[in-house]
């Protein structure tokens, strides 16, 4: 993978035959034994691990559950009941994998934000970070093709709302749109043809993921990982080797999770569902308040953001498409922010305005997420779309601008200066990037 | 432009007058404010109480099963642990005189048959299917209520800047029982209608019910079941063990899983402090 030589040296016969026909053992010594780990990494950077967790924890689960569920119209959610109700430990294999969604999406969250903090998308980590939006893309997908399975009403009805969105693009070229929802549900409604090719979607995708994180994991072996000063590694002094540092690091951050997670497992299992989806799907009774899962909320409530008018200018018959433009928009947006970001510092820790606009940016995505929640009229509306303006303001003004105009702080020589330098790290900011001594 | 500035002015004029104020009550998509009861079951450590669990059985049985079926709630699972554990010999007993009978067959000449109910049957409702249930029902559907516990569940009306730590005393209490408020709240909920209010024909008003207009007519009250164990039949009583019963129905692995839930909790907290405790000898000396 990367440039660096592996001491591995293997002892027994059976370590020496494999070593010279196919050296695994090798490549994973060298990748994730001696892999050079900057050592000032703090907690969040434990979440690379977390998410790795996350997805072998959905796989493994998900695979139990598939030998129980039954994808058809009429057995899909008495089979959940089954699993449920049945099933040895079905009770746990289920609220596992449905806690596990939402703990996956948390955990990506955090690194997203991680990476947006500290500069984590700049070069040369580009292909890195894009690599990590497609998963993100993939990820969503899987999520919500998973969400139909269980076939309750906000199952059925989620659906229904959100494949109907392609119907948009008739405002293009008519016609274009409802053949792209009708070849999507494999009829002219949502129904049981629907749920069979989702759940063969739903298994097949997360293998597609896994094929993706490790070329985000190749990626950054080769660029390396960023650290909370954002400074290039100089010397290999300022590094440490992954095991047993890292690794240390990464077993605390990972207990700490997986402890939240089981929280949610044991004692919160339906928490973050919905009371609906306990009701099985009916196509002639529309729930009163359709509701993606929390996790798509801010996305949600960019879509609904886009209704007659956006801020008093009148959309007209452009409002769907605008919306479905804007919420594919916001995802995809961030896969230019290596180019939006005119800095060249790369961590916000010296970037004292880009640090506002950062807070002010998770301020907005947890606003949409509540506002996505919430029915979309009224003063609801009003508020999407504000914050609509600032999530995309964001990308387009605050990374682009604040690089021109911003005056960063001054900043360290490097991490051996900023870790062991007078100030020592952990100071406060201005402490490390005190001027240095000649 | 101007158009659009005016539109942010005045989104941000109303969100700053409005923040004080206390959110409707009926605001559009919400329903009628429901209040939270302790229940025995409640939260990280609570547990079924057996006997409870009798009882509301006894309330379904005699009350709500001459309308509402369970059928993904098997008399078989009356028996097991963490439920109202009644002796097999009872519930197969019960099972056989159950009014509702299972449809089998095709019998040796190819025809259906009507036989009594066993351990490994549903317990099912009085009619065969929602046409019937609706004939029968003046037009009204008689829920299958095995899963209704957790179908439903209350609202919290509450201002958008105290929302976050609302949710986070729900998730720090474990807060899970919405569906068994909102049963309380609806069996509870059949009171005098406002004046000015206009009950359809054959509905009946309940406070708690979206909308106010229900078609269920009020099915407990005082005195209707006969409790053997002492504990006074009152409309409350049965509430709150029916309410009990239909959570334990839709949720029958919920005591095995709270207790295994704290073992597993304990395990990793004292896993996390080790693994920390590791970590820090590990990283002694290293400056970072």
């Amino acid at each position: 993978m990367s440039g660096h030589s592996s001491s591995y040296e293997p002892t027994s016969r059976w370590g020496k035959w494999w070593d010279e026909r196919l050296p695994v053992a090798r490549m994973m010594h060298a990748q994730f034994v001696e892999f050079p780990t900057p050592r000032n990494l703090n907690y969040l950077w434990t979440f690379g691990g977390i998410l790795f967790l996350c997805l072998a924890t959905q796989i493994v689960t998900g695979i139990v559950l598939a030998m129980h569920y039954q994808p058809s119209e009429a057995a899909a959610f008495n089979s959940i009941e089954h699993i449920r109700r049945d099933v040895n430990f079905g009770w746990l294999m289920r609220s596992i994998h449905a806690v596990g969604a939402s703990m996956f999406f948390i955990a990506v969250f955090i690194h997203i934000f991680r990476g947006l903090y500290y500069g984590s998308y700049k070069a040369p980590r580009e292909v890195l970070w894009i690599l990590g939006v497609i998963i993100l893309l993939i990820m969503m997908a899987t999520a919500f093709l998973g969400y139909t399975l269980p076939w309750g009403q906000m199952s059925f009805w989620g659906v229904t709302v959100i494949t109907n969105l392609f119907s948009a693009l008739d405002t293009i070229y008519d016609g274009m749109g409802t053949g792209i929802v009708e070849w999507l549900w494999g009829g002219y409604a949502v129904s049981g043809v629907t749920l069979n090719r989702f759940f063969s979607l739903h298994y097949l995708l997360p293998f597609v993921l896994t094929g993706v994180v490790v070329l985000h994991v190749w990626a950054l072996h080769v660029a390396g990982q960023n650290n909370p000063t954002g400074l290039d590694i100089k010397q290999p002094s300022e590094t440490v080797p992954m095991h047993p540092y890292a690794t240390s690091k990464d077993a605390v951050g990972m207990f700490a999770f997986i402890t939240v997670f089981a929280w949610f497992v044991f004692f919160l299992p339906d928490y973050l569902g919905h009371a609906d989806n306990y009701v099985e799907a009916n196509p002639l009774v529309t729930p009163p308040h359709i509701v993606p899962e929390w996790y798509f909320l801010p996305f949600y409530a960019i879509l609904r953001a886009f209704t007659g008018s956006f801020l008093g200018i009148p959309l007209g018959s452009y409002a769907k498409l605008l919306g479905v433009i804007a919420m594919f928009a916001s995802v995809i947006i961030l896969a230019f922010a290596p180019w939006l970001d005119t800095s060249r510092v790369r961590s916000a820790k010296y970037r004292p305005l880009y640090r506002m606009a950062f807070w002010a940016f998770v301020f907005t995505c947890v606003a949409l997420g509540y506002l996505g929640s919430k029915p979309a009229d009224g003063v609801y509306v009003l508020w999407a779309q504000i914050f609509t303006v600032l999530y995309f303001a964001f990308f387009l003004v605050a990374m682009p601008v604040l690089g021109l105009i911003e005056t960063p702080r001054r900043l360290p020589k490097s991490i051996s200066d900023a870790v062991l330098g007078s100030g020592g790290y952990g100071m406060p900011v201005g402490a490390a990037a005190a001027p240095e001594k000649r | 432009m101007k158009q659009t500035i005016l539109a942010v002015a005045t989104a941000i004029a109303i969100g700053a007058a409005s923040a004080p104020a206390s959110t409707p009550a009926f605001a559009a998509g919400e329903g009628p404010e429901i209040p939270r009861q302790s229940w025995p079951f409640a939260g990280i450590t609570g547990q079924f109480d057996k006997a409870q669990l009798q009882r509301g059985f006894q309330v379904y049985k005699e009350v709500c099963s001459s309308c509402h079926g369970m059928s993904r709630l098997y008399f078989r699972n009356l028996v097991q642990p963490g439920g109202p554990e009644f002796p097999e010999a009872a519930v197969k007993a019960l099972a056989a005189e159950w009014p509702n009978q299972i449809t089998d067959g095709p019998d040796d000449e190819g025809k259906m048959f009507e036989r009594p109910a066993k351990l490994s049957d549903p317990i099912r409702g009085p009619y065969k299917n929602e046409k019937e249930a609706r004939a029968a029902q003046n037009g009204a559907y008689p829920l299958d209520l095995t899963l209704i516990a957790k179908a439903r569940s209350v609202e919290r009306h509450a201002h958008w800047t105290i929302h976050p730590f609302l949710m986070l005393g729900d998730i720090a209490k474990g807060y899970q029982e919405g569906g068994a408020d909102y049963i309380h709240a609806l069996l509870t909920g059949y009171v005098d209608p406002p004046a000015d209010f206009k009950v359809g024909e054959g509905m009946y008003y309940n406070a708690a019910y979206p909308g106010h207009q229900i078609g269920m007519p009020a099915p407990l009250s005082e005195g209707s079941v006969d409790y053997q164990d002492g504990t006074p039949g009152t409309v409350e009583n049965y509430t709150r063990d029916v309410a009990t019963f239909l959570s334990w129905a839709a949720d029958p692995t919920h005591d095995q899983r709270k207790s295994m839930g704290w073992q597993v909790v304990l395990y990793l907290l004292v896993t996390t402090v080790l693994l920390y405790l590791g970590k820090k000898r590990i990283w002694a000396k290293i400056k970072h």
